[in-house]
């Protein structure tokens, strides 16, 4: 089995973890996030044994660290008043308030849409990256734009 | 309702950012396997590679890189990463060979590419031959231990993994004329007028 230099890897894929990352965890954290990336990818890339889907794999880690990095923020006590605000990218040309709505989906949820939304990539994909199957990767995007469509009549 | 989610790129160049800092972290962690770099010199592009044990690949470059890098993922390790810092001390001395400044390269050398045995005893005693002087196929031969392989030798030449280093180009046929040269003749020619070892304009 043959895998490219990492740098190819790394050249191809940037651009868009970045976007997936800035994305989902804000463009504060996601400078953090890519590097964690792509040093976990790095690590064991070596001992890689498929090398068939390296951007799905890539987009597997990249969620990861995502996930972790929502995960501590929930954990890590805050004061009321500094509640954090829904993660959304600092200068997005969408509507702000979407932003904040996708910020505030469950982790998943928020992971699907943002791969299906922003990276624009097939169930099938979405369930490499999220270790989920194709089913539920279809389910939590569906899931994840209902309560953006319930969101913004709310708002609207 | 249809989500628009998109906005206008930044990310291209701030992507770019956060991948070389992440290298020079995977650097300082030892994740680098192999770190090469492309430079310029009179005898076209070179790209240069290095492990830790020292520079171990250098190709003249006519067309794009990607063969190379994926001939070092394959035979080295897939961490190929472009890390021209690394390669900043055999970028001056080759600098300043082309410069005649310098002579001799001090650069530490890993000879994971070159075969076991008689090929590596003919790159290590043709790494010996001074700057300036020129040797024969033959003579090669002998000294690495097999006088009658002179067309081994030459074909160990031809796969020499470091040339200009290495200075393959320092070795001529008996019968006159400079010979053959892996990274084409004209380089051949070139490296050698640059030492002096070639009469003539």
């Amino acid at each position: 089995m043959k895998l490219p230099p990492f740098q190819r890897l790394l050249e191809e894929h940037r651009t868009d973890v970045y976007r997936f990352l800035v994305a989902s965890v804000g463009r504060q954290a996601a400078d953090d996030c890519f590097q964690e990336t792509f040093l976990s990818a790095l690590r064991v890339y070596p001992r890689l044994r498929d090398a068939s889907n390296l951007r799905g794999w890539l987009f597997t880690i990249a969620t990861r660290k995502a996930l972790d990095h929502w995960r501590g923020e929930r954990r890590r006590p805050l004061p009321v008043e500094q509640l954090p605000e829904p993660v959304a990218p600092e200068h997005p040309d969408g509507d702000p308030e979407l932003w904040k709505a996708v910020g505030s989906l469950p982790p998943m949820q928020r992971a699907a849409v943002i791969h299906r939304y922003v990276l624009d990539l097939p169930y099938a994909e979405i369930a490499d990256a999220l270790g989920i199957s194709e089913e539920a990767a279809r389910a939590n995007t569906y899931e994840g734009r209902r309560k953006l469509r319930s969101m913004q009549e709310v708002t609207a | 309702m249809k989500p628009r989610i998109g906005w206008d790129d930044g990310f291209e160049e701030a992507s770019r950012r956060a991948a070389a800092s992440t290298l020079a972290v995977a650097r300082r962690r030892g994740l680098v396997d192999v770190g090469y770099t492309i430079v310029d010199s009179p005898v076209g592009r070179l790209l240069l590679a290095s492990t830790p044990a020292g520079l171990v690949r250098l190709e003249f470059l006519d067309g794009d890189p990607d063969d190379v890098l994926e001939e070092l993922a394959e035979t080295l390790s897939p961490r190929v990463l472009e890390d021209p810092k690394r390669l900043d001390p055999a970028r001056r001395q080759l600098e300043a060979y082309f410069e005649g400044r310098v002579h001799r390269f001090r650069t530490a050398l890993d000879w994971s590419l070159a075969r076991e045995g008689f090929s590596r005893r003919v790159l290590e005693t043709t790494a010996a031959i001074p700057f300036g002087s020129v040797s024969t196929y033959g003579e090669i031969a002998k000294r690495a231990g097999s006088p009658r392989a002179a067309r081994a030798a030459g074909n160990a030449l031809h796969d020499n993994p470091i040339p200009i280093v290495v200075p393959c180009h320092r070795v001529v046929p008996s019968g006159g004329g400079v010979g053959k040269y892996g990274g084409q003749e004209w380089r051949k020619e070139y490296l050698l007028r640059l030492e002096g070892a070639l009469a003539g304009p």
